[in-house]
Parts: structure tokens; sequence; C-alpha cells
């Protein structure tokens, strides 16, 4: 996410970074090119030109042409102004006496009713069991698609009968819950357009009627200019408290995150980052914009390791390091931990981009690669995978057939299985000590 | 076989547009209305089709287009300057070819793509009611077997609209069903296919994969049949919505667009953008709730309707 954003931040301030002396002429440039970047990223036009003008005025201060690193000192006051207009630090959403209701409100397509079972899947995690409410009495199907993902990630899901109103709905199911013990009810909604007025009188009076804990305003993070006027008039109905954006995993430059808070002062609490129901996480303001220049969000990919990776296995993975009995078994389970930590690209994005080779910058690296690794290790006999050696010809043969690859691929995973053994060895001869990170790949 | 009765669709847009607040006519009539024409009318021009989501290297375009000609041919009042810049914004953008441009096939299949929650569903609905309402025979499959519902949602549409419906369950094959979907036409002397598909970012290799699936399908099954891939796009998408008409065309090729939820206070104006980049037609735009809020796509139209 962001990472187009990303990459031109990073070419603009390559020329900048690091220089002994700056002058007006290289701030003036520097600001023109951060223009466009921002504008590219559907940074609305009106923040655009607020954040250039700070940046501006700032970068030209004394402290920053005098200092002694000048261009690193331009970098900091650009990361702080973007974290300052995603709004600082991250602003958790604080469940509260039980049931804490929880309306969900956005425009059509937006993503409320997945965002809807992410959010309850996140705060299971949390310890909360939460209902959803179907209230989207309006597109075809809705109902049934909320009823089939509470199904499917095991959420209790409360439907309305035919005829009922989101209101009707949304009261029964929270006044039903001084019998049942759920601590959080989310009610979804119908997409809904800010400028028809029906349909804003209708989740006005759902607020008044079910007096939500939280009202939570679902965006595209794709969308552009327009994403100002639908939270203005959103926030101006509802007066809501935050901020989930959408379907981040695509190339979406996300210029609406920026833009939303700035105009609404309303934070962005959550993102959703992929098609997997737990692909949904708290918003990291002052992470993201690091992130936006280029300098890596490594805390976020340490806790998604952590989360993804069971602490006891890796202790015991790096044991079999240390006693050079690392298998393909081992080597398998590592390729799986990647995909469960969001796959490589998430995780190369993550990573501050001047420490990556030029080839990955903002590059999509084709994870089918993985994929195929995996069919082959798979079609092997766990004889096989604790002694490669075993595998002759026959033997690659019949696991390239196994796996739908090639032999020369599966040549290919044996040598370079073995050149990671040989690394692995000299590595620790020479830092015995330090052993391996937790859910890196060997 | 001709849906589009003759001059029946003229107008319907500038009224689909002018019933909303999609038009940058009062910004643009408050530049102009100053009367005084210097830089800062040009920066603020600049900044008002920016506001459209028409993408800087387009507006930039377009304002300097607009500053030569005016020096070469200086307007007599705003009102002139306003049409120049109408003509200027119509000529970013590609000519549509209509449904009725037919050629000899008696099998038109419209297969729906894009990313997800711009509308594929709902405009395969409304697509389903104009060709039912022309006398046409319609299918609608059902291809999104990915999110909940799909399914159920399209044969809501297909019972409304009477079309038949080609579907599977949740999970399938998309493929499959294109595959049914296509012995379904050819059984039932079908006029138009239309195949709904899950939506998906341009960036998830594997789907746009399996995309490329469904189509070849299609063109294998129903090689006499004239094949239109049209890419739904959301009014409201910013400048993403390059990247995602350059990929869904690189990876499986597109014919046109189609815009929808222009009935917001979204301008549209990345088609604009969309154009410039990848030079593709819109096709059509959705401009509202009910079945028939879906009209035939011209460039003066569209752009007399962006500044009226």
């Amino acid at each position: 996410m962001f990472d187009t954003l990303a990459g031109r931040f990073t070419d603009i301030l390559a020329g900048i970074r690091g220089r002994g002396r700056i002058d007006e002429k290289d701030v003036a440039e520097a600001s023109r090119q951060i223009r466009l970047a921002l504008l590219e990223a559907d940074v609305n036009f009106k923040v655009v030109k607020e954040i250039v003008a700070d940046v501006k005025s700032l970068a030209l201060g004394e402290s920053v042409l005098k200092s002694l690193t000048p261009g690193q000192q331009v970098v900091k006051v650009l990361r702080d102004e973007l974290a300052r207009v995603m709004g600082e630090s991250a602003v958790p959403l604080r469940i509260g006496k039980r049931p804490d209701v929880i309306i969900l409100a956005g425009l059509q397509g937006c993503g409320k009713t997945t965002a809807a079972a992410k959010l309850a899947l996140y705060l299971r995690r949390e310890g909360k069991k939460t209902l959803l409410v179907a209230a989207d009495t309006y597109r075809p199907a809705a109902q049934d698609q909320l009823v089939s993902l509470g199904a499917e990630l095991g959420v209790d899901v409360w439907r309305g009968e035919p005829g009922q109103t989101a209101v009707d709905i949304a009261s029964a199911a929270v006044q039903a819950e001084s019998a049942t013990p759920h601590d959080v009810v989310i009610v979804d909604t119908a997409g809904r357009l800010h400028i028809d007025d029906e349909l804003m009188r209708e989740i006005v009076a759902l607020k008044t009627a079910v007096t939500p804990g939280h009202i939570l305003f679902v965006a595209d993070a794709m969308i552009g200019q327009d994403a100002v006027n639908q939270a203005s008039a959103f926030d101006d109905a509802l007066d809501f408290d935050g901020v989930i954006l959408t379907k981040l995993d695509g190339d979406a430059r996300g210029g609406a995150a920026l833009s939303i808070k700035q105009v609404t002062g309303k934070p962005i609490m959550f993102v959703s980052t992929g098609e997997k129901p737990q692909d949904f996480e708290v918003f990291h303001p002052d992470r993201m914009a690091a992130r936006i220049l280029g300098m890596g969000d490594v805390i976020s990919l340490i806790e998604r390791a952590e989360s993804a990776v069971d602490e006891s296995e890796a202790r015991a993975l790096a044991e079999k390091l240390e006693r050079e009995a690392f298998t393909l078994d081992d080597f398998l389970s590592q390729l799986e931990q990647i995909s469960k930590m969001g796959g490589l690209n998430d995780m190369i994005s993550m990573l501050p981009s001047h420490m990556l080779p030029k080839e990955l910058r903002g590059a999509e690296v084709e994870e089918s690669g993985l994929g195929r690794t995996k069919a082959i290790i798979q079609s092997m006999t766990s004889q096989e995978r604790q002694t490669p050696r075993l595998i002759d010809g026959s033997r690659r043969a019949r696991i390239a057939r196994g796996s739908g690859t090639t032999v020369t691929e599966v040549n290919g995973l044996l040598k370079q299985f073995e050149a990671m053994r040989k690394m692995v060895k000299s590595a620790q001869g020479k830092s015995k000590k330090r052993g391996w990170p937790a859910g890196f790949p060997g | 076989m001709s849906v589009v009765p003759a001059g029946g669709w003229l107008n319907r847009v500038r009224g689909a547009m002018a019933k909303t607040r999609a038009s940058i006519a009062a910004p643009v009539n408050k530049v102009l209305g100053r009367g005084v024409f210097d830089e800062s009318t040009w920066d603020e021009l600049e900044e008002v089709l920016i506001s459209a989501d028409m993408g800087l290297p387009a507006a930039l375009e377009i304002i300097e287009h607009l500053r030569r000609e005016s020096l070469r041919h200086p307007p007599a009042d705003s009102a002139e300057l306003k049409t120049m810049l109408q003509a200027a914004i119509a000529a970013e953008l590609v000519p549509a070819q209509t449904l009725s441009d037919d050629g000899n096939s008696s099998l038109t299949v419209i297969l729906l793509v894009g990313v997800n929650g711009t509308g594929k569903t709902t405009t395969a609905g409304k697509l389903a009611r104009r060709f039912a309402d022309a006398g046409g025979t319609v299918i609608i499959a059902a291809a999104d077997t990915f999110r909940a519902a799909a399914i159920e949602q399209v044969a809501v549409w297909a019972a409304r609209t009477g079309a038949y419906l080609v579907k599977h369950t949740r999970g399938g094959d998309s493929a499959a069903v294109a595959y049914d979907a296509a012995a379904a036409a050819t059984a039932r002397g079908a006029d138009y296919l239309i195949i709904d598909t899950a939506g998906r970012l341009q960036t998830k290799t594997p789907l746009m994969e399996e995309l490329k699936k469904v189509k070849g399908v299609i063109e294998r099954e129903l090689p006499e049949a004239r094949l239109l891939s049209w890419l739904v796009m959301d009014a409201t998408t910013g400048q993403n919505g390059v990247a995602q008409a350059s990929a869904f065309a690189d990876r499986i090729g597109l014919d046109g667009l189609i815009l929808t939820k222009l009935d917001g206070t979204a301008k549209g104006g990345i088609v604009v953008a969309v154009a410039r980049a990848t030079g593709l037609p819109v096709v059509m735009l959705g401009t509202g709730e009910t079945e028939t809020d879906l009209v035939d796509f011209d460039s003066d139209d569209f752009a007399a309707a962006l500044l009226d």
C-alpha cells in the first residue's frame, strides 16, 4: 500500500537527502515535485496546497538550512508533516460497556460488509464476542452475504424479516442483546450516496434508535478528489468517530487517508489490506508516513512476524540451524510463514527502500515461484525431505511430475537448498550467538 | 440487432448529470466570471480540472492547449472561453462505439470486469434490462464465484429482468461457469450473454490469470460471437483508475469502459486521464439507482454536462 507514492518520494528525496547544502532553488524544485506526487496520489488539492506550503516554509527555516545535514532535515520535515496530516499516532477503538454498538456507514461498493466481518474477526482476536447485524435492506442479497460470511468465520449474524426497515432490524437486534451475550454489535448498513437525502435521513434515524458507541465511516482507498466531499457529508450527518480505509492491497495511492483526516479531523482507525478475512489492521499514521517516504515500516513487519510465528517453533528452528539439522520440511514451513505474513511483496514494501536492491524498489515480485517451490517439496516423501541426497534422477523425475514442474526446477531447488545450508553454516561461523530472527526465511 | 433507439438516449447524459451535482460548472464560472484572464485564471482552472480527477498531466495539457488557443484567437468573453474548454476536454476523450455499431454476429457477449465494488453486478442487471426491453434473449452468467452471496445477487437481477441465469456454487471455477454459459447461449440462441465476474484488484496476478481463462473459454467456445470486454469503473475513482485500466487492458484486453455511480458528487474526470493513458473509449454511464439508469456515452455531451 502507498507504494507508488513511496516510490515517487524516494526519487525526489534521493536528490536532496544527504546534501550538505541546500538553497531556495532546491527547496522550490522539491516542493514542485512533492505537489505532483501528492496530486497523483489523489490527495485533495486543497490539502496538497497546505502540505506543500508548510513543508516549504519549514524547510527554508533557519534550523534546517543551518543544520549539518539539511537534506536529512527536509526529509524529516516532510515525514513529520505527513504524519501530522494523517494524525500522528494510532487511535485505538475502545470498546465500552456491553453491548457496544458500532455502525458502519459509507457509499456503495466501499466494502462495508467485508469490513464488518473483518472487524468482527479483529475484535475476536481482542477477546470480544461480536454480533453482526445485516441492516442493508436495499442491495439484493446483501443480507445473505453477511450471513454467509458470518457462518464461515463463526461469527453470529442477526438478519431481519422481509419488510423490516434497517432501523427495525438494528433496534430489534440491540434489544435482544440484553439476553444474548455479545460484547459488540456491528451494524452493517446499505451503501448510500452522501447526497441521497432520504437514505441519509434513514441512517441518522438508525443512529438515534440504537445509540451507537461508535460510528465508523468506511472509505475505499481508491477514491479520488471526491473523498473529502463524501467524508464531510457523512461527518456532518453522523459525526462519525473514525474511518476504515479499504482495498489498500492494490496499488492505491491512498491519498484519501491524508485528505479525510485533514478535512474532517477524524482519525483513520483501521485499514483493510487483503482478500483474506484477517487482512485488517490498526492504522499507524507515523509508521505509514515513514513508509511513504521509503523509510520502511520495520515495526509493523516485526509485529506481523510475531503474530504469524509461534515462538517455540522459531526457537526449535534456531536450534536446528545450530545443529545443522535444517531440512526441506523446515524450509517448507518457512515458506508457509511468509505467506502467513502477507507474502513477499507486502514484506518487501515494509522495508526501507534504501535497504533494497534497485530491482526490488516498487517492483512486484512474482510470488507464484513460492507456490511452485512448495509444490515441489510437497511432492517429496518425508524421507526425501529429511535426506535430500537420496533424491536421484528417477526420484527427481517423479517429483517433477507430481508437482507439475520440471526436473530443472527440482534441480534448482535442491541446489538452492544446499547453498542455503552452506550459507547458514558460514553465517553461524561468523556470529555464533546471534541466531536467526524469528520468522525470516533461512 | 440494434438495441439503441435512434436518438432516444440523446441528452440523457446531460439530464442525468444535471440531476446530480457532478459538474464543475460552479468553480469554472467563478474563475471565468471575474472577466479578467491572467496567470491565476489558468492556475485556478487547472485546479478545477484536478478536483474533477482528470489528473495533473491531462489538466496541464488541457490548460496549455487552452492558453495557446486563446493567444491565437482571444475569446470575446468568458462564455467563449468556456466553450473552448469544453471542446478541449471532449478532445481528450475517445469517441465510443455504441452497441448499434453491430457487426454480423447474432450473439453479443459482454464480459464485465473491474476492481471490487465498482458496480459490476448492478451494471449486469441494468444491461439485462436494456437488452430485454429491446426484445433480446438474454443470459446472465454468475461468474463471480468468490464474493459471498454474489450469485444470489445476480439471481435477483435475472428474475427481475427475465434473463436466463447460468450459475454454479460459490467457490466454483468461474471459467466453468463461462463454459456452461456459452453452451446455454448456443442452445437457446441467445442475443446477449452478460458475464458478471468477481471484483479483483489489478495487482493480483493469479486473479487476473483466472479472468484471462474466462475470456479464453468464451473465445474458444463462441468464436463467431462478438465479444466485448468492458471495465466497470466507479466515478469516484482517483488516479488509480489509470493503473486499473492499463492493467486490465494489458492482461485481458479491453474494448471499453463503463463509468458507474455518476449520480454522486464525483465528476468522473478519471475517464479523461484513462483515455489519455490507454486510448480506451467510454461506452456507457451508470447514472442512478433505477434499472434504466444506464445511458450511452457521448464525449461532447459529457464535456458539456461537466460544465453546464
